[in-house]
């Protein structure tokens, strides 16, 4: 994949060290492989998020790192070490369960206390104490130190599992679903929290999220995985940007995908009325089948007065003569549903301050869409 | 017609929620007040074989209570003369067996029972009900059969299925005597029990969110250890109510060391046995009931005050 770090040298990702080398990993269930050839590079430091929907093997590839599922195939390495040998107990790694999976029948203390005491040599009971005393401090829990799990909030429990999953000073610190159990009202709130103290502690992570916001909210990369593979890795910002496939395209944000046929500078044959200009970045087979995404707010729309041929201002960009289906007012900006000329529909999502003194359209109001070339994305898969 | 719904519902909840205390009225408590009166009689030459307290003449118009506390004197004084030397005390001694045996099939029953069940709730799900089924497949046949057919496998005779296949194979050159012994009686009784034990593990170890030995591992623990302070304390509940399960019945069990120990082991059921049957002394019988009642109790007791208290949040 186009991703893939060099392997020499172990300089890479903007400078960062890499700290988890991940090569060509599999794990197969049966006849299926719920993990296949996924090659990933992590840098220190780095708050990495492993991103697809339920049963796309971002858990597996997550346990596989923290030992409790043998790979089928590949190599992980954690500082240049092989990770093959060494069972989970003995693994620098540390996992977040899912629900956190706190030992119900131990206090909070206890938990976060469990850890340290299966440190080789033993740590002294004292300074077991002062550990446990020092992380809960760290996560704000330390009032609740007596208390069992079961009579603590979602959100303090999560807290609590931070706080035993990072006692042990793992290297790499594996998150689970960190959030899937909160409420959403908190959730947001606990996002940033939750970055806040890793990027204190200063520990390379790694979550696994089946939502795209949590995703992009605490990670510096994401990774999106789909049917066990890896489909693309970035930045935020690069994914949704510069998307590589459909799949990244339509599971970061929403975006509009027409179809259709390359020929020369244009995509045609699709939903949409006119043959769409896009600008190319790699060399493109002529006649070959591509889509195009745009995402909602580059399109621009404007009242169309009757008789608008819905010629482009400008040569670059694209435009035709749309009705509007539906709106959803959202405040600062609203969302429009578009029905194109030949059953064709797109979004678009235009600032309140576009309309400047005029009136919004309404529902039923003819309208002209339009966008600059460079904006939409071609992808060929 | 127009229904009362509401006092009607409440009716029908007040009569099925009295049915299992009418149940314990007619089937524990007043025969259990039997005993303890028969307990308290004098043995005499007649039917039945015993003077009921109430018997004697009336005093005031309303019958007398004389209790004869014979049969708790004799228990009582070989208590007594427990520090002494070479004291007969043949009650004592059946108690004594009793709770060993049970204590010691109770061990076996859970160190054989717990692998058992914590295999069977690890199975694939489809697996379970076939493998539960497997576990309970003995109890299709009599107990009493099996018992029969334990004693066919030990005997102590050249007969004796385990002797002929020990001595085909030339391992011994006389057979071994496996039968009518206090072994035969514990092999016997873990065998018959342990259905007993693995089914209450089962219950409660299938419930364990796998998530926690998972936890465990990650976070240090060698595979010992995480079965030590997470598994096993997780299944507390399971194993105690496993182990009264077996315990409980175990103390009063007559046939199996009867059977399989021939007489060799003296065990409370044996004793109640001899003093209804043979020795036609029914209060000494019955006083002896009453007492191990008494002592079960508290085991049942303590079961109660477990799964109320510690272990709670699963």
């Amino acid at each position: 994949m186009n991703e893939r770090m060099p392997q020499d040298g172990p300089e890479s990702l903007a400078g960062e060290r890499v700290h988890l080398r991940i090569e060509s990993l599999g794990k197969r269930f049966g006849d299926t492989w719920a993990v296949r050839e996924v090659s990933l590079d992590i840098g220190e430091r780095e708050i990495f998020a492993l991103l697809g929907s339920s049963g796309c093997g971002k858990s597996t590839l997550l346990r596989m790192i923290a030992g409790l599922e043998t790979p089928s195939c590949g190599r992980i390495l954690l500082d240049g070490e092989d990770l093959a040998a060494v069972p989970a107990h003995r693994r620098p790694t540390n996992m977040m369960f899912q629900s956190y999976a706190l030992f119900p029948h131990m206090t909070v203390a206890g938990n976060v206390a469990f850890g340290l005491r299966q440190l080789r040599p033993r740590m002294a009971r004292a300074a077991i104490a002062a550990r446990v005393d020092e992380m809960l401090e760290l996560v704000q829990m330390r009032a609740y130190a007596g208390r069992r799990p079961h009579a603590l909030s979602g959100g303090q429990q999560q807290r609590v599992a931070l706080a035993r999953s990072l006692a042990r000073e793992p290297r790499l610190l594996l998150l689970d679903e960190p959030l899937a159990a909160l409420d959403k009202r908190i959730r947001q709130q606990t996002q940033f929290e939750l970055v806040g103290l890793i990027r204190r502690v200063g520990v390379t992570c790694i979550l696994v999220t089946h939502d795209q916001e949590e995703a992009m909210t605490m990670a510096d990369r994401i990774g999106i995985l789909s049917e066990g593979g890896l489909v693309q890795v970035g930045t935020p910002g690069e994914i949704y940007e510069r998307p590589n496939c459909r799949f990244s395209a339509s599971f970061i944000g929403e975006t509009n995908l027409f179809h259709g046929r390359i020929e020369g500078d244009r995509l045609v044959g699709g939903e949409f009325p006119q043959p769409i200009r896009f600008v190319a970045t790699v060399a493109l087979q002529q006649g070959g089948e591509a889509w195009l995404s745009l995402r909602p707010e580059c399109v621009r729309v404007h009242h169309r007065a009757a008789g608008d041929a819905c010629v482009p201002e400008r040569p670059d960009d694209n435009a035709a003569p749309a009705e509007v289906a539906e709106i959803a007012y959202l405040g600062g900006r609203s969302i429009y549903h578009l029905r194109l000329p030949g059953g064709g529909s797109m979004i678009a999502s235009v600032p309140a301050a576009h309309w400047g003194e005029a009136a919004p359209p309404a529902r039923g109001e003819p309208v002209r869409v339009s966008w600059p070339a460079p904006d939409g994305v071609l992808l060929l898969r | 017609m127009k229904a009362r719904p509401a006092s009607a519902q409440g009716h029908g909840r007040f009569w099925v929620g009295l049915l299992p205390w009418v149940w314990m009225l007619f089937f524990f408590v007043l025969p259990f007040a039997l005993i303890v009166n028969v307990s308290l009689s004098t043995p005499d030459l007649a039917v039945p074989p015993y003077v009921s307290p109430f018997a004697g003449a009336a005093v005031d118009g309303a019958p007398a209570f004389r209790p004869d506390p014979a049969s708790y004197a004799r228990l009582g004084g070989e208590l007594a003369a427990l520090g002494t030397l070479a004291a007969d005390r043949p009650y004592l001694a059946a108690y004594a067996n009793s709770l060993l045996l049970a204590a010691l099939t109770t061990l076996c029953c859970l160190v054989l029972g717990y692998p058992f069940a914590y295999r069977l709730a690890r199975a694939p799900e489809a697996m379970r009900n076939l493998l539960l089924m497997l576990v309970m497949l003995p109890f299709w046949t009599s107990f009493l059969l099996r018992v029969y057919a334990w004693m066919g496998l030990l005997d102590s005779s050249e007969t004796g299925l385990i002797n002929q296949v020990l001595l085909g194979l030339g391992l011994v050159a006389e057979p071994l005597p496996l039968l009518y012994n206090t072994g035969a009686v514990l092999v016997g009784m873990v065998y018959s029990y342990l259905p007993f034990m693995v089914l209450p593990l089962y219950a409660n170890l299938v419930k364990l969110d796998q998530r926690l030995p998972e936890a465990a591992r990650d976070l240090g623990a060698r595979p010992a250890t995480v079965f030590l302070r997470i598994t096993l304390p997780l299944s507390s509940r399971g194993i105690v109510a496993g182990s009264m399960l077996v315990f409980i019945p175990a103390v009063g069990e007559f046939v199996i060391p009867d059977l399989l120990g021939g007489g060799s082991v003296m065990t409370i059921g044996r004793s109640i046995w001899d003093d209804f049957g043979p020795n036609q002394d029914w209060p000494m019988a019955a006083a002896v009931a009453v007492l191990m009642v008494a002592m079960l109790i508290a085991p049942i007791v303590l079961l109660q005050r477990h799964g109320r208290g510690a272990g709670r949040g699963e």
